[in-house]
């Protein structure tokens, strides 16, 4: 073994993907281009898009031609193993068809997740733009808003507040964003505090443009990549949130379902060997999971080229 | 460095005093006001007056604030009506036994996290590497109850070793004497966190590895397990410790969840009991709890980092 390694550039899964290739006579890419490249490269990216596509098509598709019954139970075909009564997947202890159950649970999954994502980079970039870009008392007070209510684990915080606010699909995203815009407003607040000492935000500010300019059409822009990459990271964490909420009883109302309570349903048969009510949901949620995070490595990796070629 | 660290004490102080103030606000939150949400919705409207008068919920809010804060420093944390009992006694009851859990957790998958690290920095990008790295974003990305739902059908049906249930019993030393019950709940917490731990030493270490001192030890003749054991080691796990403050929040998280599996009689369980039946002052008081614990938690591990690290400059 040799211990003096050559220098590694970064510490990082995708280490194995490689760099695009300079060639000094081309025509020069435009980062977009160049980033878009390096992102396709990454053979992990292209696994992570395509098993969130099939995963969507699974979802919102899949019921157009798979048709079940999720509203009616109907008990006398409760508990059925796979591939028996046509039923691919088997069916539940109320007799929903599981594979049925799969699609019509990982839209609110999904539907949810994603939207908690959105609203929560919505809010936390804002916020952190604001507060990094104002500074002073209004960056020290909004800093501190962000720390305290990150101080607190957010399990706890999301099970108290869906325990004061009944859920429904609606209020569980605003619950869930509010669980997570706390990391965005740290990451796009310390991007602001060097962003706003550019000569080209000073010479707007200089030309009269004002503080709300200045950060929707200056700052923002130019920390899309922290942003986007966080929010890919944001979808994974709300859909395994919402995943643990409804396992505890406590997310997705009935008679919604949701990979959570599909999960929590099936545990009630782990000694009986009902291993379908159980493997499918998990697996999903896995999958989901892994793949979103794939994209968001993938999605690092592409915007640090705009990064290294500045 | 003093000042360093009083500046991180007084800091640590107002995000506590900002956080009973969140948790004074959501008491106030509480869906038909606080009398009404604690008491239940079959109190006459005598009871509801002696409760808001008795708890001081018709003075001005400024002085309802006071007079709270003033019963949290003397330790009351409210009564659970649903259970019958003092939320501080609960409280003081069920911490030690989820403070067990996760202790025995840390100390299980840093044993074996710091390990993995350094043999994935060593042999980096080889097979082992990958399959490693597979592992752990496979475990970082699985939720901890499918974690422990898995183990439970693996290790307790279709391989009757261990207890699907974590041990019932409500003195400490009980729990711990009950070692076989206690291995899956501790093994559902500790994969989760091996994850995490591992990508962090192996990157710590793998920077670590190409300092000027290591070539100065191999130069020196030095063979490279000792050089990894006496020289990186002891510089890669100092980030570690910092990782470990940052980790509590979700341990927390992951010991909630894991006692929720298992049946395991920690303080997770009885919020999670307790959230299912909106007993709010065991919700509130539990939050608090917490949120304090995760504020002292990471105040220690910086106060750590600084003494390890004497090369950081605190300006």
């Amino acid at each position: 073994m040799t211990i003096n390694p050559p220098l590694p550039e970064q510490v990082h899964v995708s280490d194995t993907v490689a760099a695009p290739v300079d060639s000094g006579d081309a025509p020069p890419k435009s980062m977009w281009r160049l980033g878009l490249e390096v992102f396709l490269a990454n053979r992990l990216a292209i696994v992570g898009l395509v098993v969130v596509l099939l995963f969507v098509a699974f979802c919102f598709l899949g019921p157009l031609l798979y048709h079940t019954e999720q509203l009616r139970t109907d008990l006398a075909q409760a508990n059925q193993p796979p591939g028996t009564g046509g039923h691919p997947l088997g069916t539940d202890d109320v007799g929903y068809d599981e594979l049925g159950r799969l699609m019509v649970g990982g839209q609110s999954s999904l539907e949810i997740g994603i939207a908690a994502a959105v609203m929560a980079t919505i809010v936390g970039t804002l916020w952190g733009a604001i507060a990094g870009y104002l500074g002073g008392w209004v960056d020290a007070i909004m800093m501190r808003v962000v720390d305290t209510l990150l101080a607190i684990p957010g399990l706890f915080l999301l099970l108290l507040l869906v325990a004061i606010f009944t859920p429904s699909t609606g209020l569980l995203i605003v619950v869930i964003a509010f669980g997570a815009w706390l990391t965005p407003a740290r990451l796009v607040r310390g991007e602001t505090l060097s962003l706003r000492t550019r000569e080209y935000v000073q010479a707007a500010k200089m030309m009269g443009g004002g503080n709300r300019r200045a950060i929707l059409k200056h700052i923002t822009p130019n920390a899309i990549g922290t942003i986007v990459v966080n929010a890919t990271f944001q979808v994974a964490d709300a859909i395994l949130i919402v995943a643990a909420l409804s396992f505890l009883g406590l997310g997705v109302p009935p008679p919604h379902a949701d990979w959570g309570n599909m999960l929590s349903d099936g545990t009630a048969f782990t000694q009986n060997g009902y291993w379908w009510m159980i493997l499918p949901p998990g697996l999903a949620i896995v999958l989901v999971v892994v793949a979103f995070n794939f994209l968001g490595d993938a999605l690092r990796d592409a915007f640090e080229v705009r990064l290294r070629r500045r | 460095m003093a000042a360093y660290l009083v500046r991180r004490v007084l800091q640590s102080i107002l995000v506590i005093l900002l956080v009973s103030l969140v948790t004074f606000t959501l008491l106030h939150l509480l869906p038909g006001g606080p009398a009404r949400a604690i008491l239940g919705p079959r109190a006459t409207s005598q009871q509801l007056q002696q409760f808001i008068v008795q708890n001081h919920y018709d003075k001005p809010l400024i002085l309802q604030f006071g007079l709270w804060f003033n019963d949290l420093l003397h330790g009351n944390l409210g009564y659970s009506y649903h259970l019958n009992e003092n939320v501080a006694s609960l409280i003081a009851d069920r911490l030690p036994k989820t403070i067990v859990l996760m202790l025995l957790s840390i100390v299980v998958a840093l044993l074996i996290a710091i390990p993995l690290g350094v043999y994935q920095a060593r042999k980096r990008n080889t097979v082992g590497d990958y399959v490693l790295t597979g592992f752990s974003f496979l475990f970082y990305a699985m939720p901890s109850f499918l974690l422990g739902l898995l183990l439970i059908i693996l290790f307790s049906f279709v391989l009757p070793w261990f207890s699907p249930e974590a041990p019932q019993s409500d003195s400490l030393g009980a729990i711990l004497a009950d070692g076989n019950a206690l291995v899956l709940p501790v093994a559902t917490l500790a994969l989760i966190t091996i994850a995490a731990f591992s990508r962090y030493t192996r990157s710590s270490v793998m920077e670590n590895l190409t300092q000027d001192y290591v070539r100065t030890a191999a130069a020196n003749g030095a063979k490279d397990s000792r050089i990894v054991v006496k020289h990186v080691l002891r510089n890669a796990l100092i980030p570690v410790v910092t990782l470990l403050g940052l980790s509590l929040p979700a341990l927390f998280a992951g010991a909630l969840i894991v006692e929720s599996v298992f049946n395991y009689p920690g303080m997770g369980f009885l919020f999670w009991q307790e959230a299912i039946v909106r007993d709010y002052p065991v919700l509130l008081g539990v939050t608090l709890v917490v949120a304090i614990a995760t504020v002292v938690g990471s105040l220690l591990a910086d106060i750590a980092y600084a003494v390890l690290d004497p090369r950081v400059k605190y300006a």
